[in-house]
């Protein structure tokens, strides 16, 4: 038997650093809590943070705010209070947690955060979110902004789905000009897409490190920490310098020959979320067998930059809408994030797909199952099939989940006994 | 003479083979799990060798399979019981490519290599629906024991049919049927051929690839195989030994392991 792969226990400038940027957004936010500052509500998926920022309206992600809870593990008692008052246990678990947060009076992971000033439903691909939206909208007493982004139909946004698109982001900013009562100031606007794009070019760069062997960090797991400056503080100079010192780390562990993992075994990508209530628990299953995501679909949810696309200063409008349209995981087809998980498996090397089913999200997981026949019997590519929730712990089974996990690398071990 | 062990600690039962070193069973033994993993494991191993009339210093190495395979705390190794049904199903039947094994708690499907390793493998999802627990259910409702119910299903004449596989509705749907006058054997048939159907959407997921061998406690359910054999169409191996197989399967990979070391030393020696 080999010996058992550990953690480095890895935790770089980066993680650290990632922390304490979202301590201080959760701090301002407590602060506009205070002073009355406008604050918007706002989606992951394809979201569009920079028109906020131009007017100084503070962001705030619920969804960030339910993988909080759940980390914390205190998303159950929440979801439990959104059950009581009608929400089926088939719902999505986010939304849940969020409600029950709402529904309890309080708002925020732990510290208090404002309710919204605006609430805008920028991606609408899945309607459970339209839902969830209005209801917040009303729980809340904030105004609601539908954002209606057309789900992609084709390879690329057609010109009518952009200008539909640019057109109501010209509705939205008049409405942030009121609520904000601040003139939109395009110059502005530039500036915070400039500070985006820089961004997206070091996240961008960090995953492009990970097609290395050993890849420098673990592209699933260790992206999550990413995923805040990325997602929810784009467009400031602070997540732009974020990812600079990320690459410069993440270049310095690829001289060095480390990777998060004391070896590097088996090289898999990820498709699914992790389950927030045991994000450690369901990591340290991967750990043992010395499994390193390269890949992931999950750190694409809020915008896919591995393949060139940036926010464009020139072209404001046009390039945010182009963004919610096309570059990010949510608006595409099944059929298109096969495509994006064969590149993946491909230009990284993987040995396998490890694909992480939601039970409460039937939008995101259906069509996983054709997925995992894709992947085995079309392009031969080993696949795991594992199912438990990003929210609700009552969906994990630990000894369940530890029994396919270890069967599928039993065999992969096996296979590669045999090729050697 | 050199000896090696596989316990396979099971959600029901738990399981004990020793094999000897031409690979012969001399030992074994099945008990139930009961609350207590590490003592059924221990207990379940101190009952094997009792079989074998061995001591316990003459194996010299086990490997834990099952649920509670990392509760087997005087093992080598542990390896999955997914992995262990297929070697063993392979050492048993050496033409095995599907394994289909139905446990207390899980029903899985095995696309197994000529070398018996798994190529793929596909499971019932958490919920317990059509596996031994089913059966179970369906046994306690109709006063029979496990034992019986494969037998009175095969003299099914109209098997009902029943609308879902979920062990916690059955007895309810059970006791609806026996309110409608409908015979035990009838509602047994419709029971087995209920997880039939269901099992055969796993095994469609890895692929039916002949020969075809069912493995775990269900195995000894002759309904059971017929109902398979049916929705497969293509015979199954059913081996006596059905029930020890994911057992059998880590004792050859003890074995295996315990006359590696044994070259080993031997080597060292010379």
């Amino acid at each position: 038997m080999p010996a058992e792969v550990k953690e480095r226990q890895y935790q770089g400038k980066v993680h650290q650093l990632s922390r304490d940027m979202m301590n201080a957004w959760m701090a301002q936010l407590a602060r506009a809590n205070e002073t009355g500052e406008p604050t918007g509500a706002i989606m992951i998926s394809g979201n569009c943070v920079e028109l906020l920022r131009a007017f100084d309206i503070h962001p705030i992600f619920p969804e960030v705010t339910a993988l909080q809870n759940a980390i914390r593990h205190q998303s159950l008692p929440l979801i439990l209070k959104a059950e009581e008052v009608g929400y089926s246990s088939d719902n999505c678990a986010y939304v849940k947690a969020d409600m029950g947060l709402f529904l309890s009076g309080g708002m925020g992971p732990g510290t208090k955060m404002p309710y919204p000033t605006v609430t805008l439903c920028n991606y609408v691909g899945c309607n459970v979110y339209v839902k969830w939206f209005e209801h917040l909208a009303a729980a809340t007493g904030s105004e609601l902004f539908m954002l209606d982004v057309p789900f992609l139909r084709t390879s690329e946004p057609t010109a009518a789905d952009v200008r539909y698109v640019v057109k109501q982001i010209e509705e939205l900013i008049a409405v942030l000009e009121r609520i904000s009562k601040k003139k939109f100031d395009i110059d502005k606007l530039r500036e915070i897409l400039a500070y985006s794009a820089r961004a997206e070019e070091g996240y961008a760069r960090s995953k492009d490190l990970c097609k290395g062997s050993p890849a420098p960090f673990d592209s699933f797991f260790d992206a999550i920490n990413m995923m805040g400056p990325i997602n929810v503080l784009r467009g400031t100079r602070e997540a732009a310098d974020f990812f600079d010192e990320a690459v410069k780390e993440f270049e310095g562990m690829v001289a060095e020959g480390v990777g998060p993992l004391s070896e590097e075994r088996f090289r898999m990508v990820v498709e699914g979320p992790p389950p927030y209530p045991y994000y450690r628990s369901f990591r340290n299953l991967f750990t043992k067998w010395g499994a390193v995501a390269v890949a992931s679909t999950y750190s694409t949810v809020g915008g896919i930059w591995e393949w060139g696309f940036r926010h464009d200063p020139a072209r404001p409008l046009e390039s945010i809408a182009e963004q919610m349209l096309t570059e990010n995981l949510t608006n595409r087809s099944i059929v298109a994030r096969y495509g994006q998980i064969k590149r993946y498996v491909e230009e990284w090397k993987a040995d396998c797909l490890v694909i992480h089913s939601i039970k409460s999200c039937r939008l995101f997981s259906a069509g996983q199952g054709d997925m995992r026949e894709y992947f085995t019997k079309e392009l031969g590519v080993p696949t795991l099939l594992v199912e438990s929730d990003l929210e609700d712990p009552r969906y994990y089974a630990e000894a369940q989940l530890r029994n396919r996990i270890d069967a599928f690398f039993e065999s992969l071990e096996h296979k590669k006994l045999v090729a050697a | 003479m050199i000896y090696g062990a596989g316990v396979d600690v099971g959600s029901t039962q738990t399981k004990a083979v020793i094999l000897s070193e031409d690979r012969r069973i001399v030992g074994r033994s099945l008990i139930d799990t009961g609350a207590n993993v590490s003592k059924a494991a221990e207990r379940a191993f101190v009952k094997a060798l009792e079989d074998a009339g061995l001591p316990r210093e003459a194996v010299g190495y086990v490997v834990g399979t099952g649920y509670g395979r990392y509760k087997v705390t005087f093992g080598d190794a542990q390896v999955t019981e997914i992995t262990c049904h297929a070697r063993g199903a392979q050492y048993l039947y050496p033409a095995t490519r599907t394994v289909i094994d139905m446990g207390g708690q899980d029903t899985k499907a095995i696309k197994v290599g000529p070398d018996g390793s798994v190529l793929d493998f596909s499971m019932n999802d958490k919920c317990a629906a059509g596996t031994g627990r089913f059966l179970m259910a369906a046994a306690d409702v109709t006063g029979l024991s496990l034992g019986e119910i494969g037998e009175r299903a095969l003299l099914a004449k109209n098997p009902v049919r029943l609308t879902s596989v979920c062990t916690v509705f059955v007895e309810s749907d059970i006791m609806s049927y026996l309110a409608q006058k409908k015979t035990i054997e009838d509602i047994l048939g419709g029971v087995h051929k209920a997880i039939a159907t269901r099992t055969m959407s796993l095994i469609r997921r890895v692929g039916v690839e002949e020969e075809v061998t069912f493995t775990g406690g269900v195995s000894k359910n002759i309904a059971m195989v017929r109902g398979l054999e049916a929705v497969l169409g293509v015979p199954v191996n059913v081996s006596p030994e059905g029930h020890y197989m994911g057992a059998l399967g880590a004792a050859l990979f003890a074995l295996e392991r315990a006359m590696a070391a044994e070259r080993v030393l031997e080597a060292k020696e010379a």
